[in-house]
């Protein structure tokens, strides 16, 4: 089996000792939540470091929180599958449930934690190969090299966003809370947290952690779905996602917000939606309407496995199918 | 090959009867015998077995699809600390092949690579990371040469050859071509010409692997006795086992082959590969013994796996219904080297000549090499692919004469005791039965033609072989070979050249003796797979295990049986026939209270004659077409399966879901009718999964420099169905009793997979109207082929069924049609 190379191992009792880890060995230190993402991208020598700080001993991140505003705060820790049958996500959230239950297959979300998704590295059929494979076909500009083999000549590395947290994430507006020895805690919107950028798609400095993801209180009548595309119904990450969100009031469609994923370095927020769908009834001919319109916003990239215009045909299809989704069954309580 | 001695005929069959009275062992429903023991963990794989001293070895690998070797430095390596042997090819200098008649690897490239993966060097190391260490210090020096990734390309474009020397060391005549086989039964043009319905179509099949979840594993020792011991995750002990004195350049007599418990083949292990004969090098320069384990990724260059096959088919028949000709031909895409390329070559064509008779038909398949990991054979060996042409052809003409497709089959059966066309003899057939099984097990008479439109069932059918007639280097002696040894404490070993890889083999062998000798499974113990202490057997490869060395297992269990009755007989002072030997007794037939222990038994045999052994040996009787070519696809007896599946097709997403598969696998006698079931669920399984999910695809745009590199060498991307992507299996067994088989089995592990793709195919068709012709169906596909439908026709679909446009395009139109409207 593929090896992991040397590395010196860390598993500290607080947060401060993380971060003065953090702060002492900068860009040498990578922390590792479940590890189903950094020990595998280790493994075919994607991500380096000389030290490894394991977060499985910090006490109190795995927790959910009331907040005062009615909104609920989710430790970092959470693993996805604790996430996932949480009975206060369950019923006031149930579109991320639906989500993080979809990540990988089961053992991986018993592993892997919320803010290991949220901080997922992105992906490509061109980097999530072993030395060997990346050495025979020339290194790229996300590890190693300089060319792009997605496009020809491209200076920006657009390897995928691949966590199916993030598109919920962002329809749902959640807030990220990090934090650094240096500056302290710092709240960024989801939207500003992830940049266009496949090597870094995140604004998360080599120093910082995440600690928290806190969500608003869910708006009165709250829909929400998501919908993945993938060849198995278990293990794979997503050829492409949805996540769609809106509040249903006297039988119209209100703040519609819908996040499509899988596509590029960052997870896309469609525009112009809101305003399409305000005040109207939620029937077919509206997701017909909204379908196309996202269609025009989507353009995947061959960056990962599955054709490109098939993914794009799907976008519609798929926004579509999460809509009914969402007024079917994504109701908050 | 006997050098003037006189082949003995052996003829030890015994007859599909039950040694006497009713069976008591065979047909019963036990577990494996092994099947607890690997549930649990106990069982030992090649990977579990830890040495004295033992080294770790790693390969260095080409990253060039095809190069010259100007020079390999290999100093810079075996300087590092801990680094204990390196191997380059030059050492191993032998060519070999498991077909004697193309021996064209080596351990190590000598010369030249010929595609990413290939392997170039060899190193043993204290552990595997100092080993991978010392890989990246070995300098090798590659002159690029042209690649070939195209199979047209290889077909027209003879320069530079992929193999420049033939089996003898002289120039290679044949180009890039691997193989060529043309043969032609009767007129067949004009049977086809002059028909009242003819099919024309071209097909795809794409490679896919074997995946087995064991990736590929050797452990050598060079002991100081001079015997040289590999244990080795192979389905082939015996091959290897002449490989490797080959190649090693040592007498057999000092080379000792084991295989331990194997975490499935499926075909992919049986070849000599590289690594094998690498840690046998090592542990021969080292003193130390040394362990090679594959990555995954490894196991993907390694390959071997299913070829893929272009194939024109041409399929005519009469007004009624019938038959009258069958022609293709097929391009094959072989991969860099032989392998068992010359047995797919002729099987592409050989293997198709039943259930369904062909008055007239020919053959045009080429094999040819190009610059990718090599192919092989994959369970079903190169019939599969033309088997999926071939069915969906038969539905086509089904629908062109208004004819069910299971009526069409009836009509065109190849019968029990017949000849095909291309001269295979068909013994015992369980066709019919089949079919009539999958038709009323499925409910098909009230689905076909009559699901809502996206639903729909279809069918197909097919036949394979019980083993091959003849063994892979030409030789007169037994293909199987047992030795059963029965002890004063009332176990019976039997000593098995066989492997099991999971198929259970070693459990058929038990129960074949169990059955002989009237012991429960706990009383026989098997050893398999050990060419020190087993009888020589061919391997696990073309569904032989079961009618070949069950053949000589009940053999040397019916001569100890004679000699058990015969003690007891006097005894007891009855005749010997009068003894009955069940459930761990032996007892008089008149008088069931007289009985003493099979312990008891064998204690009185012994005293009675000597020491108790008996060998037992099989071989097959002459068979096959008398043409060049006309021994290949000759089997004892052949299997039939039918295969009925119900699909949805998600018009909107071209998305395919399997429903169910129905499937009748006539096996001859079930012996272990709960292992029977296995195989037909798992080849089913395999099957479905290549319709849809599985892709052993290489990137083969040459202008791209990803050109040459495997696309998805993991099983992440390489999409092995797990438990929620596998259809419902509802697999029934007909029993024909054949003639020759051991109580009258035949093969049940690989036929069973082959109509599981044409069934999908053919339900897609009565599901919406689109008949696919290249795989994988992927949903792209799915939606093109719809789209195409509805361009051709705006009318219903041939079954009745009308279908909405869904297309992107189509809705967009609607969507800007109803604006239109509104405003």
């Amino acid at each position: 089996m593929l090896r992991l190379p040397t590395f010196t191992y860390e598993s500290p009792a607080t947060i401060d000792e993380v971060l003065a880890l953090l702060a002492d060995n900068p860009g040498r230190a990578r922390l590792v939540a479940g590890g189903t993402d950094l020990l595998p991208n280790m493994k075919h020598g994607i991500e380096e470091a000389d030290i490894v700080v394991s977060l499985s001993r910090l006490p109190g991140l795995s927790a959910l929180a009331e907040l005062p505003d009615g909104g609920v705060s989710i430790g970092a820790m959470m693993t996805l599958e604790t996430l996932a049958s949480h009975p206060t996500v369950r019923a006031r959230y149930p579109s991320l449930a639906q989500a993080v239950g979809l990540v990988a297959g089961p053992h991986h979300r018993r592993m892997g934690t919320l803010g290991g998704n949220v901080c997922l590295n992105t992906r490509c059929v061109y980097i999530n190969q072993t030395h060997f494979w990346r050495e025979s076909l020339g290194y790229c500009l996300k590890k190693d090299g300089s060319a792009c083999h997605v496009v020809k000549g491209g200076k920006r590395c657009v390897a995928a966003a691949s966590n199916d947290s993030a598109p919920v994430l962002m329809t749902l507006g959640a807030r990220l809370v990090l934090t650094s020895q240096a500056r302290g805690e710092r709240i960024v919107g989801i939207d500003d947290f992830f940049q266009r950028d496949g090597v870094q798609n995140k604004v998360l400095e080599a120093d910082e952690m995440l600690l928290r993801v806190e969500l608003p209180a869910p708006a009165a009548g709250l829909h929400g779905a998501y919908m993945k595309l993938r060849v198995r119904d278990s293990i794979d990450f997503p050829r492409l996602s949805v996540a769609v969100a809106f509040a249903l009031r006297d039988g119209a469609v209100h703040d519609l917000a819908i996040v499509v994923s899988a596509l590029a370095a960052v997870p896309q927020r469609m525009r112009n939606v809101t305003e399409l769908a305000e005040g109207r009834a939620p029937d077919e001919g509206l997701f017909e309407e909204i379908g196309a319109a996202c269609f025009g916003q989507c353009h995947p990239l061959s960056n990962i496995d599955g054709d490109a215009t098939y993914r794009r045909e799907m976008v519609p299809v798929y926004v579509k199918r999460a809509l009914r989704a969402a007024i079917e069954g994504g109701v908050s309580s | 090959m006997a050098g003037g001695i006189e082949r003995k005929v052996i003829n030890t069959t015994h007859g599909p009867d039950a040694p006497h009275g009713d069976f008591t062992r065979v047909g019963q429903r036990a577990r494996k015998i092994d099947g607890i023991g690997k549930a649990t963990g106990e069982a030992v794989y090649t990977d579990d077995i830890v040495l004295p001293g033992m080294l770790h070895a790693k390969t260095l690998r080409s990253p060039h699809a095809h190069a010259k070797i100007l020079s390999i430095d290999t100093s810079r390596a075996l300087a590092l600390a801990g680094v204990h042997a390196v191997v380059v090819g030059s050492e191993m200098p032998v060519k070999y092949g498991v077909i004697p008649w193309t021996p064209d690897e080596n351990a190590l490239a000598t010369d030249k690579v010929r595609f990413i993966g290939d392997e170039v060097a060899a190193v043993a190391a204290i552990d595997e990371d100092t080993a991978n260490a010392a890989l990246a210090l070995i300098d090798v020096e590659y002159e690029l040469l042209e690649p070939f990734f195209d199979p047209h390309k290889s077909l027209v474009q003879s320069e530079p050859q992929i193999h420049e020397t033939d089996a003898r060391g002289q120039p290679y005549k044949k180009g890039n071509i691997s193989k060529n086989v043309l043969l032609e039964f009767g007129e067949v043009d004009a049977a086809i010409d002059g028909a009242a319905h003819v099919v024309e179509d071209d097909y795809v099949f794409h490679g896919t692997a074997h995946a087995p979840i064991e990736p590929h594993c050797a452990v050598a020792r060079f002991g100081s006795d001079g015997v040289l011991t590999l244990w080795s995750s192979t389905q082939i002990p015996h091959y290897v086992h002449r490989a490797l004195a080959r190649v090693l350049e040592m007498p057999a007599h000092r080379i000792r082959v084991i295989q331990p418990h194997l975490g499935g083949a499926f075909g992919g292990k049986s070849d000599p590969f590289s690594l094998e004969f690498c840690v046998c090098k090592l542990a021969m320069k080292s003193k130390r013994p040394v362990k090679m384990l594959y990555t995954r990724e490894e196991t993907f260059y390694t390959h071997r796996g299913r070829h893929p096959m272009e194939m024109h088919f041409r399929t005519a028949c009469d007004a009624e219904g019938r038959v009258t000709g069958v022609d293709s031909k097929i391009l094959i895409d072989g991969g860099s080297y032989s392998s068992f390329g010359l047995v797919t070559t002729y099987y592409s064509g050989q293997l198709l000549t039943g259930p369904c008779h062909f008055p007239t038909y020919r053959f045009d398949s080429t094999r040819v090499f190009t610059n990718k990991p090599p192919c092989g054979p994959k369970r079903g060996h190169g019939s599969v692919q033309p088997r999926f042409a071939l069915e969906i052809q038969l539905d086509r003409l089904a629908t062109k004469v208004g004819l069910d497709p299971i009526e069409f089959r009836r009509r065109n059966l190849q019968a029990e005791n017949s000849q095909t066309v291309n001269g295979q003899t068909i013994t015992s057939n369980g066709y019919l039965e089949c079919l009539d099984v999958v038709e009323e097990a499925s409910g098909w008479k009230d689905k076909r033609g009559k699901l809502p439109f996206g639903r729909g069932v279809g069918m197909a059918g097919s036949m394979y072989i019980s083993g091959t007639n003849y063994a892979v280097y030409p030789n007169d002696m037994p293909q199987a070979g047992i030795l059963v040894k029965l002890d004063r404490s009332g176990l019976a070993q039997v000593y098995t050249g066989t492997s099991d890889i999971g198929q259970g083999s070693s459990s058929v062998m038990a129960t074949l003796v169990a059955e002989e000798l009237g012991l429960r499974l706990d009383q026989v113990r098997v050893i398999a797979a050990d060419t020190d202490l087993t009888p020589v057997d061919l391997g696990a490869y073309s569904s032989r295990i079961t009618l070949m060395a069950g053949n000589a297992s009940v053999d040397a269990g019916r001569k100890l049986r004679k000699q058990v009755q015969a003690a007891v007989g006097e005894h007891f002072d009855i005749p010997p026939q009068q003894v009955m030997l069940a459930e761990g007794f032996a007892f008089d037939r008149e008088d069931g209270e007289r009985r003493i222990t099979s312990q008891q038994a064998f204690e009185l045999t012994e005293t009675k004659f000597e020491t108790l052994a008996a060998t037992g040996s099989y071989n097959t009787p002459d068979r096959g077409g008398d043409y060049r070519g006309g021994t290949i696809g000759a089997s004892p007896a052949y299997s039939f399966t039918a295969h009925a599946a119900e699909v949805s097709v998600d018009t909107e997403t071209g998305e395919i879901k399997i429903e169910k598969f129905w499937v009748a696998h006539d096996c001859g006698r079930a012996i272990s009718p709960v292992q029977v079931e296995g195989q037909i669920e798992g080849s089913t399984y395999m099957g479905a999964a290549e319709v849809v999910l599985e892709s052993h695809d290489v990137y083969s745009d040459e202008s791209h420099v990803e050109a040459g590199l495997h696309r998805r060498p993991s099983l992440l991307e390489y999409t092995i169905p797990t438990s929620l992507d596998t259809p419902e299996i509802d697999a029934r067994i007909v029993e024909s009793i054949d003639p020759e088989g051991p109580y009258g089995a035949k093969e049940a592990g690989e036929g069973p997979l082959h109509g599981s793709i044409p069934a999908v195919a053919n339900a897609i068709y009565d599901a919406c109207g689109i008949w696919l012709t290249e795989l994988p169906f992927s949903p792209g596909k799915v939606l093109a082929a719809l789209r195409a439908k509805q361009g051709e026709t705006s009318a219903p679909s041939p079954n009745g069924k009308a279908s909405a446009d869904t297309s992107v395009e189509a809705i967009r139109a609607r969507l800007a049609a109803a604006k239109k409207g509104k405003s």
